[in-house]
């Protein structure tokens, strides 16, 4: 059975795929949808959804059309997720692999490196960086990237210990290639399975954290957020539960369509754990 | 039937409170307790040492000051029955309450007034010392109830120094020939005030009893005032809708929560108390960056911000749209100025006519709660209306501090206490000689016009009242027309209390002295 079967067979995989379709297609065409800024103060203020066919979601504390402010969210979520995965695995994998094929000292050295960042409570630390370089995209995408790439760092470091000792990469040792090549060319490229399942649940927990941060107020102030929005919104959750509630379901649905999706891929890239399902 | 139920409670509840307006006169009874919230938990009691809001807000009940001010800012007899101004302005002459005694029994005298005026205050009070220094010639007693200061000039605010955040009396036998800030009776202050303090237990509560020996007969009507310490502003609001206290001073819960619970049965909702104090919110803009320098800029910039809106909408309605530095509700206010309504045509006008190019300006958002963040986001979209691209920076509170006091920012919120006369509270953000680093509530804009300086010093020891009126008329009209900072709102902090605690409100500082005559029904 092929990879695609595999993952079609899965029905919540499909339902996450539909979802997270969906999600870019409204990022990409947020712009057109929504040209003018979300901040605009459009319309009065707390109004419900569907009082208003100007505001099909409603509008918030200040008047802004919460709508707008969902598709420009919806970008800028998935942007820092993306963006902070790549970030985290660009970290993660040269040192996972580096442990993993050295051995030895490096090995000892590098996995110290990481437990030192890994037992620090991530969440925590992602606050006091983000502090420290005043909220901004890039600080933000940092922070995330920092506390989210100790993880990938041990999948690829086991997954390389395991790979190193097989036949061809025995072979490439013998024929004599350099110790760059034998990983970038023989090793890594048999890692990239668990990387990619890895990386789709990654980008799941860095929209919730970036999420979180800009609930607790420290989001990029000049960018519409979902985190933002709840946060703006919560303190009038009694008496307009609209503001809070329709981007705290979007936070919901698409980080569950990432990890439906990383299960998927899961089954679909790993085929002797799928079989044990059949 | 809950609703029902609860529809009824109300309307009985309203024909309570009905029934008890009407008779307002009716003399107060004596006894009961009261709970109000202190937030946050202030630093320390003695009043002479510490300024806090919260400080005053509790210790005004405990110490007193010569004079008293009503909601007109007009003084009233307090530990100084009545007082005389003569020479031409120079001389004031106090006389004092006879039959006045400290909590701890000693009686009180004009030495304990002279001690504190001369001695205390002139070695520990940042608002007392300048004026003592610069303005005092000499504070002497003439007999035991009565006290003389001369003045080296005319100074027309030294009544409003009386008041008792900037003048308490202290008592001269627990200070005198002290270390004052090491003197262990700082944590039991003894005062002459209609309440003593019997326990703080610290993070809880602090637990006033009523001054059986009080001067006034009858008062205070209380037996005993507890102010409660919550840290949480919604956790306060519950405590008043669960019934814990009473009293939600000014501030205490966030505006927009004022609207729902003012919708509680047996409550009560005043703006008043707060004259003294009048707060002042402005944009401070910094003018050594670039194009905030030009007068039409920030003309254009004024122009463009919807003020209602901010009031309405932000604010929950709450204040008033100020025309110029000077509260309306501060003496010496003045409306014949240079007036700016929100004209989104004329700011592009003028913004096009001073030659911006572009440039993004910083917004250094002020990091004291969500209603000012929203306010940072309303501002920001009105100037992106006419063009000029705000970038919002967010910090926390030592940061914010820092930064404004090293002039590293281009534009930021703050709001000012008038503290009654604008020689004490307003000229400070205006004049050139305040231009200093290391203070946010300094001029930190960098604003400077020897014209108006030059009218501010004036103003402050011309010898009649009319004389002052017309310098700070003239002050008022060149700072409206300069615009050294873009005033938003003269600021209400209401107090919500349940209505059958009776005259808790009467004074320019309302609760902060507001428990002598405050009784309940």
């Amino acid at each position: 059975m092929s990879g695609l079967a595999r993952f079609a067979r899965n029905r919540g995989a499909l339902i996450g795929l539909v979802l997270l379709v969906l999600l870019i297609a409204v990022a990409l065409l947020g712009p057109s949808l929504y040209p003018t800024s979300p901040w605009r103060l459009v319309g009065r203020p707390f109004m419900a959804p569907f009082a208003m066919d100007r505001f099909p979601l409603g509008t918030d504390t200040l008047g802004r059309d919460i709508a707008a402010g969902l598709v420009h969210g919806a970008r800028v979520s998935l942007l820092i997720g993306l963006v902070s995965t790549l970030v985290s695995l660009m970290i993660g994998v040269p040192v996972g692999a580096l442990a993993g094929y050295l051995g030895g000292v490096a090995d000892d050295l590098l996995m110290r490196f990481t437990e030192f960042f890994q037992t620090i409570p991530s969440f925590a630390l992602a606050i006091v960086i983000v502090a420290i370089l005043q909220p901004s995209l890039t600080s933000i995408v940092i922070a995330i990237a920092i506390v989210s790439w100790p993880p990938v760092a041990r999948l690829v470091r086991g997954e390389v210990m395991s790979l190193r000792s097989r036949e061809y990469v025995l072979a490439a040792v013998t024929v004599g290639q350099s110790t760059p090549r034998i990983i970038l060319t023989q090793v890594l490229p048999n890692t990239v399975a668990p990387i990619v399942v890895m990386g789709s649940l990654m980008v799941a927990s860095a929209i919730l954290l970036e999420s979180s941060l800009s609930f607790l107020g420290l989001g990029d102030p000049n960018l519409m957020t979902w985190g933002y929005m709840v946060g703006a919104g919560r303190t009038r959750l009694l008496d307009a539960w609209w503001i809070s509630f329709l981007p705290g379901l979007a936070i919901f649905l698409t980080v569950l369509a990432l990890n439906l999706v990383g299960e998927g891929l899961n089954d679909a890239l790993n085929p002797r754990l799928a079989r044990g399902r059949d | 039937m809950p609703s029902l139920r609860i529809a009824t409670a109300a309307a009985f509840v309203s024909l309570l409170a009905l029934g008890s307006s009407a008779g307002w006169a009716q003399a107060p009874k004596r006894g009961g307790t009261v709970h109000a919230i202190v937030t946050p938990e202030p630093p320390m009691l003695m009043q002479g040492l510490s300024q806090t809001g919260p400080t005053n807000m509790v210790a005004g009940n405990i110490y007193e000051s010569l004079l008293r001010f009503d909601e007109k800012l007009n003084p009233q007899p307090s530990l100084a029955r009545s007082w005389e101004v003569t020479d031409g302005a120079k001389v004031y002459t106090f006389k004092l309450q006879p039959n006045v005694k400290w909590h701890d029994g000693k009686p009180f005298s004009a030495e304990d007034v002279v001690f504190t005026l001369d001695k205390f205050l002139r070695e520990v009070h940042p608002r007392w010392r300048p004026i003592a220094n610069a303005q005092v010639e000499k504070i002497e007693q003439l007999d035991a109830e009565t006290v003389r200061i001369t003045l080296k000039q005319p100074f027309g605010p030294l009544l409003f120094a009386m008041e008792v955040a900037s003048a308490p009396i202290v008592p001269k036998h627990v200070y005198e020939g002290t270390d004052y800030k090491a003197n262990p009776m700082n944590n039991t202050p003894i005062g002459t005030g209609p309440f003593k303090l019997k326990e703080w237990k610290r993070g809880s509560y602090i637990h006033l009893v009523r001054n059986e020996d009080y001067w006034i007969k009858d008062k205070p009507a209380l037996d005993e005032v507890f102010w409660q310490i919550i840290p949480d502003a919604a956790s306060r609001a519950v405590a008043y809708e669960t019934g814990k206290v009473d009293v939600l001073t000014g501030g205490s819960v966030d505006i927009f929560d004022v609207p729902r619970l003012a919708q509680l049965p047996n409550t009560c909702v005043t703006t008043k108390g707060w004259e003294m104090f009048a707060p002042h919110a402005w944009i401070t803009v910094n003018h050594r960056n670039g194009i905030l320098g030009n007068k039409q800029f920030r003309q254009g910039l004024m122009h463009a911000i919807d003020r209602e809106f901010g009031k309405d909408v932000v604010w929950n309605g709450y204040g008033k749209i100020p025309t110029g530095p000077i509260s309306s509700k501060t003496k010496f206010y003045s409306d014949d100025v240079k007036k700016y309504d929100y004209d989104v045509k004329k700011a592009r006008d003028l913004i096009k006519q001073s030659g911006y190019k572009g440039e993004t300006i910083k917004f250094l958002a002020l990091p004291y709660g969500e209603t000012w963040t929203r306010w940072a986001e309303a501002v920001k979209q009105n100037f992106a209306e006419v063009g000029v691209n705000l970038e919002i920076v967010t910090t926390d509170v030592p940061g914010w501090v820092q930064k404004t006091s090293d002039w590293d920012f281009d534009l930021t919120f703050n709001f000012l206490y008038q503290l009654g006369d604008p020689a004490i509270g307003v000229s400070r953000s205006y004049v050139s000689s305040n231009i200093a680093k290391g203070n946010p509530f300094g001029n930190v804009g960098g604003y400077s016009n020897p014209e108006a300086d030059k009218f501010f010093a004036d103003a402050a020891v011309a010898a009649t009242e009319a004389e002052r009126q017309t310098l700070y008329t003239k002050v008022q009209q060149i700072l409206a027309e300069d615009l050294p900072v873009l005033w938003l709102l003269e600021m209400d902090f209401p107090t919500i209390h349940r209505c059958n605690v009776k005259n808790l409100v009467t004074t320019a500082i309302g609760v902060n002295d507001g428990f002598r005559d405050a009784w309940k029904e």
